[in-house]
């Protein structure tokens, strides 16, 4: 029992950590401007480096995404409801942003490493969207980076198996890798879509290469 | 193709997929309302199922399981958010209590479908046994379809969300 402590502690801190992220980020109105990175928008940090595998075994690490926007989106694919909810409201996020999808890379994470092989989340997410990318890890990998964007992760057994309470948020994280904002489950693509395209106008490409 | 099948297919060439398509079942005073599932991603092994079942006698009963040729085991699951944590968890069974509706529904509780035989394919439908305390069992026909928010002017019918509050507008 006695070793249950630091789980419950570090459950509690992360519980902390997400009320008051979630308390600041309502506070703002719906598509303010970004505000200077960090100070205002999020005292507590969320997001950060992370090293992934996706779905061709490669790995994948956070700077691969430098230069685009980040919805990030944590789940596991024996979820039979909020995930696939999430994706398929990814997918319809990204049809509302149209032409602005193209600055918008949506990222599924696992929080089940042990069942979630790459391929098996490659070919989880493509059939929400082909364009969403589905990452998985080694347990520490999946560790780091749940701990970087305050997601709390943890196993927990059902009948015949287990299933994985997590936190079901989508994060919008900038071109520099940074956290813009996040969204709650009952939040529509429409008014996602639309925060979105805020954080996109304020932040005018920068690589002017960048065809399509 | 039966009658009924090709009503159904006709119907949804005519309105599109995504109408919600009522079908019920009756048992003893209970009313079973659109019973269906979401379609599944390949090499998925689980499913969600979802419907409403609306208690006409002047007793309560309960729902305490399912089981379906589609899926091993057909398990009763609570769904809640919390502070932005999805849990979920097996439960014995949803009390029905008279003139009251259960409603399972995206974003609540569920009929687990575990161990698929096979992916949940969009259009196809699959059978069902639901059992009652009281009221016994009942076969229905899971319709594979996708959530009901989708597609445009979506926004006021956002059903697919808030599990804690019961199907108020
Ligand atoms: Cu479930």
């Amino acid at each position: 029992m006695d070793d249950l402590r630091p789980f419950l502690l570090a459950g509690i801190a992360v519980c902390v950590a997400i009320l008051a992220g979630l308390g600041l980020t309502l506070l703002l109105p719906a598509g303010a401007p970004p505000q200077a990175p960090t100070a205002a928008s999020a005292p507590v940090p969320i997001g950060g480096p992370f090293t992934l595998v996706g779905g061709d075994g490669l790995t994948v690490t956070d700077a691969d995404f430098r230069g685009r926007f980040m919805l990030v989106f944590f789940g596991f694919t024996h979820c039979p409801d909020v995930c696939p909810t999430a994706l398929e409201e990814m997918g319809r996020t990204l049809e509302t942003l149209g032409e602005d999808s193209k600055r918008v890379t949506p990222v599924f994470i696992s929080v089940d490493p042990e069942r979630d092989t790459p391929d098996m989340v490659q070919d989880y997410v493509a059939f929400f969207d082909t364009r969403i990318v589905g990452l998985t890890g080694s347990d520490a990998q999946i560790d780091a980076v749940a701990k970087a964007y305050k997601v709390y992760h943890e196993k927990v057994e059902i009948e015949g198996g287990y299933t994985v309470d997590h936190t079901a948020l989508t994060y919008l994280m900038g071109p520099d890798g940074t956290f813009r904002q996040l969204f709650r489950p009952q939040e529509t693509p429409e008014e996602r879509a639309k925060a979105i395209k805020a954080a996109i106008a304020a932040e005018p490409e920068t690589t002017p290469q960048e065809g399509s | 193709m039966d009658s009924k099948a090709l009503m159904v297919a006709v119907a949804a060439a005519l309105f599109g997929t995504t109408l919600v398509f009522a079908h019920s079942f009756e048992v003893g005073d209970l009313a079973v309302g659109h019973p269906w599932a979401r379609p599944t991603a390949p090499g998925a092994t689980i499913g969600a199922g979802y419907l409403t079942v609306t208690n006409n006698g002047a007793e309560a009963d309960r729902l305490i399981g399912g089981s379906s040729t589609a899926a091993a085991r057909v398990e009763l699951h609570t769904m809640s958010m919390d502070e932005g944590v999805m849990k979920m968890r097996a439960v014995e069974g949803f009390e029905i209590a008279p003139g009251e509706t259960l409603t399972l529904a995206p974003g609540g509780n569920h009929l687990m479908l575990m161990d698929l035989a096979g992916p949940l394919v969009e259009g196809a439908s699959v059978p069902a046994t639901l059992t009652f305390e009281k009221a016994g069992t009942v076969d229905v026909e899971l319709m594979i379809e996708k959530m009901p928010s989708e597609g445009p002017g979506s926004s006021g019918e956002h059903s697919g969300h808030g599990g804690m509050d019961h199907g108020g507008h």
